[in-house]
């Protein structure tokens, strides 16, 4: 097949300050193809395509669109040349609608008039299968919703190079499914698409080439039909790994969090969560799988005392002496007070897990100022923890006395589970502790958390990689709208019935049966033999490359 | 009854000046605390041109009607401009914080004012221009009682009707409108979408600035018959209260100001022992509107989502 080339990069640079972020960069990418841009965090992938949509300016190197050399100092510039980027943070004006955003900082002529626009903007929905109101506020939109929004308003412009970072990392294998199909449709019509994401087992489905960064730098491109997982992996890190996590059999697990009929509403009055019950059990992971939003923050902070509760129990049991403890409607300081070592890795990492500003050192004291007798802080045991934490889980930091904001995200999260886990807890929570990290960080996190359910703590783990949760957790409560739609055994799960659950519950309308078989079996988790662990994974692989010969 | 509503509406109109300023800025995402000073400086800045200018003539009977206006508007447009360039250099491209930087500006605004005022301003022709930017339309007479109340003012009141109007038509209605209402919402997205967000930040807020400032301008030089008085900085605040109670729309805010004007105007002409009571009407209806909006808590009630934030794009 003669091939065009849409897009080429040629030696790229950009530095921040000090820090390399990519350096001599050659990238290709031909028409009418889908390039998968891989690379742990911090390898410059967001940057580099920054670069490609005008948000910075390399400071060395070329761009050449269409073979002709390209200047990109603005997005401006970029959609002059046909290249849009829809990028992982939504960039949309929430009071306007659908539309409003898509004509955002459009100069056309002739007159301004909203209906037409709305017109147009079905009439691009409608070409390439999209479901869109133009009239809907962005605020009263799905994720999935907006980032069709997203979508529209790069193909509005006319462009013909999509750019698209991690699009499926807030969305339901469904709505993945979905996205993939639009942009296999996108293709097919000749448009050149990169799309960056972390899941290898999406790289092999989608895209038809691969091409890898590694600490800013290319790696190389390789035809998605000619390589795997495992080749794709040693490209990005470097060295090969292991991607298997390590599941331990429980040993002898007791319940340690029994939690009835939780009812919660938020300010709004909306309901958020709905007869929740379930059962922690120590020396076990517990995951929590469901559509972001459906109530897990809810779930997470009332147990942590942070919520107002309509009704529910929420009793611990102590691990020593046995006795049962009520934690419900007390706050954090009282139950620290009744001797119940809970911690708590809240998905906001910089809002309600350390403060931005403060160094690691102040960070750590948030858990320990009031310790001592004297009137002053204790500084030298927080120091000790800080250098103990940077050391043993290779957190990359100037110093000590760094502002936590300044780390990238996958430090700052090292740092809070870090502080979270030296508290020596015997209940865990974590919510989405490995969002936005590179593999290897993530891995580092799920071995503390499996090393956590070893010594005996009720680790409670909210995910939204599906197959992280089938291969990590013991058991996995699937949460949907607030109430639960059923606890699956993370041994014997298959990600389309967690998906089907997740999704099931959260319309209304019913969907097939054949999900129903797996509610309800979470009690069998001890009996299931070890090696059924890797058969699973296995049977995972084999599906994942079975997708992308389609 | 009559001369509390010719009053009610010369006083609203000053708020109207200030509030309709103070909304095109937010709605950019500037919090411009210095109106107040910035409506000052207008103010000094339209007298100084007027002064000027009769200043000039060898009697007070040649002033031309129209150059005493442009003078007035000249002068006040370049004073409040500049001051509301230093607000935008300050906050948008040095990314200071807004609130320290207009509280900053208000200060030096009424002191320049003061100073201008006493030691450069020559105030003795002022009132004879007043007389001049007062003149009424030439069929108000004729009009009995209506054309009292509604005709009997000068062109600047009508020209801040018409400014209202003509922003609210810009911000919902147009291109422009719809990106400046972007860059105050979601600088980051207007960015994206390829809006200069600087350029949108700058131009609204200098607008603003003048628009604001011929309130004051309007103030001395036709309320007050072209009597220097320190009011000006006190109306500032209340414009930018009135934003509130607008709920961020010009056109909501005509009728808000002429409600404000009558309410700051009624101690007045009720006296008795309760005038400072009154006196407080303005600042309690804005918080009962403060407390409406975040009581039915809908999104299009809410401020600009960026207001009082910087902008910057490689932040990481």
């Amino acid at each position: 097949m003669e091939r065009e080339i849409a897009l080429q990069l040629k030696g790229i640079s950009k530095y921040f300050g000090e820090v390399v972020a990519n350096k001599d960069v050659d990238l290709t990418l031909y028409k009418g193809e889908i390039l998968a841009v891989l690379g742990e965090n911090g390898s410059g992938k967001t940057t580099l395509m920054n670069m490609i949509a005008g948000i910075y300016f390399p400071d060395e190197g070329q761009i050449f669109v269409d073979g002709e050399e390209a200047v990109i100092r603005s997005p401006q510039d970029a959609f002059r040349h046909g290249i849009g980027m829809i990028h992982q943070h939504f960039k949309l004006v929430d009071v306007f609608t659908a539309a409003q955003n898509v004509v955002l900082g459009v100069r056309e002529k002739g007159r301004y008039r909203l209906k037409e626009v709305n017109e147009k903007v079905a009439a691009i929905a409608g070409k390439y299968g999209f479901r869109i109101d133009p009239e809907k506020k962005i605020y009263e939109m799905s994720v999935s919703e907006k980032q069709t929004v997203e979508i529209v308003k790069v193909l509005y412009r006319g462009a013909d190079i999509l750019i698209l970072d991690e699009p499926t990392a807030v969305l339901t294998p469904q709505e993945t499914e979905q996205l993939f199909d639009v942009l296999r449709r996108m293709r097919d019509d000749g448009k050149s698409i990169i799309i960056i994401t972390h899941k290898l087992n999406e790289v092999m489905e989608i895209s038809d080439r691969v091409a890898v960064l590694r600490k800013g730098e290319y790696v190389g491109a390789v035809d998605t039909s000619e390589t795997d997982e495992n080749q794709l992996t040693e490209m990005m890190v470097g060295k090969k790994i292991s991607l298997n996590i390590e599941r331990t059999e429980p040993k002898n697990p007791c319940d340690r969090l029994i939690v009835g009929h939780l009812d919660c509403r938020d300010r709004e009055g909306v309901k958020k969560l709905d007869d929740v019950s379930f059962t922690a059990r120590a020396g076990e992971i517990l995951g929590i799988a469901g559509i972001a939003g459906s109530g897990q923050r809810e779930l997470l902070e009332a147990v942590a005392g942070l919520q107002h509760l309509e009704g529910g129990t929420i009793t611990y049991i102590d691990p020593e002496s046995g006795e049962e403890v009520n934690l419900r409607d007390k706050t954090p300081m009282q139950i620290r007070e009744l001797g119940v070592r809970l911690s708590f890795v809240p998905e906001d990492r910089l809002g309600m897990g350390l403060v931005g500003n403060m160094d690691i050192v102040d960070n750590m004291m948030l858990r320990s100022y009031g310790k001592g007798k004297s009137i002053f802080l204790d500084r030298k045991d927080p120091k000790k923890l800080a250098e103990n934490i940077i050391e043993s889980l290779e957190v990359v930091t100037p110093g000590l006395h760094t502002p936590v904001r300044r780390l990238s995200g996958g430090n700052v999260q090292k740092v809070l589970v870090g502080r979270e886990i030296a508290s020596t807890p015997t209940v865990l929570m974590a919510a989405y502790p490995v969002r936005g990290l590179d593999i290897n960080s993530s891995y580092t996190i799920y071995n503390l958390l499996t090393k956590q359910k070893e010594n005996g703590v009720a680790v409670i783990f909210v995910g939204e990689d599906l197959d992280v949760l089938i291969e990590l957790c013991d058991r996995i409560l699937v949460i949907g709208s607030g109430r639960v739609a059923g606890i699956v055994d993370g041994r014997t799960a298959k990600k389309e019935e967690i998906g089907l659950l997740m999704t099931r519950s959260a319309e209304p309308v019913p969907a097939d049966g054949g999900a129903e078989e797996a509610v309800g079996e979470a009690e069998s988790a001890e009996e299931m033999p070890a090696e059924d662990v890797g058969t699973e994974t296995a049977g995972k692989d084999t599906e994942d490359k079975g997708g992308a010969d389609e | 009854m009559v001369a509390f509503l010719i009053s009610t509406i010369s006083i609203g109109v000053v708020f109207l000046y200030g509030c309709v300023g103070e909304i095109l800025t937010e709605k950019s995402g500037n919090l411009n605390l210095g109106i107040p000073g910035i409506m000052s400086v207008g103010a000094a800045g339209g007298c100084l041109g007027v002064s000027l200018y009769m200043g000039g003539l060898s009697d007070t009977a040649d002033a031309n009607y129209f150059l005493v206006i442009l003078s007035a508007v000249l002068m006040s447009a370049l004073f409040s401009a500049a001051l509301g360039a230093v607000y935008s250099f300050l906050t948008v491209s040095l990314r200071c914080n807004q609130n320290v930087t207009g509280l900053t500006v208000t200060t030096f605004g009424v002191g320049l004012t003061t100073f201008m005022m006493e030691s450069v301003v020559d105030r003795s022709r002022l009132s004879a221009a007043s007389t001049l930017i007062k003149l009424n339309l030439p069929f108000a007479e004729s009009l009995g009682v209506v054309g009292e109340v509604f005709f009997s003012h000068g062109i600047f009141v009508y020209l801040a009707i018409v400014i209202a109007i003509v922003c609210g038509w810009i911000l919902n209605r147009t291109r422009i409108g719809l990106n400046l209402r972007a860059v105050g919402e979601n600088p980051a997205a207007a960015d994206a979408a390829g809006i200069n967000v600087t350029r949108y930040k700058y131009v609204p807020t200098c607008v603003g600035s003048v628009i604001a400032g011929l309130g004051g301008m309007f103030y001395i030089m036709d309320r007050s018959g072209g009597m220097w008085g320190y009011g000006v900085e006190a109306i500032g605040w209340l414009a930018v209260a009135l934003v509130i109670f607008a709920l961020w729309r010009p056109i909501v805010s005509i009728l808000g100001s002429f409600v404000f004007g009558a309410l700051y105007i009624a101690p007045n002409y009720i006296g008795g022992a309760n005038r400072e009571l009154f006196a407080l009407l303005p600042y309690v209806v804005t918080v009962l509107v403060l407390i409406l909006t975040s009581v039915l808590n809908s999104r299009e009630t809410q401020p600009p989502a960026a207001l009082g934030l910087a902008y910057f794009r490689e932040e990481r």
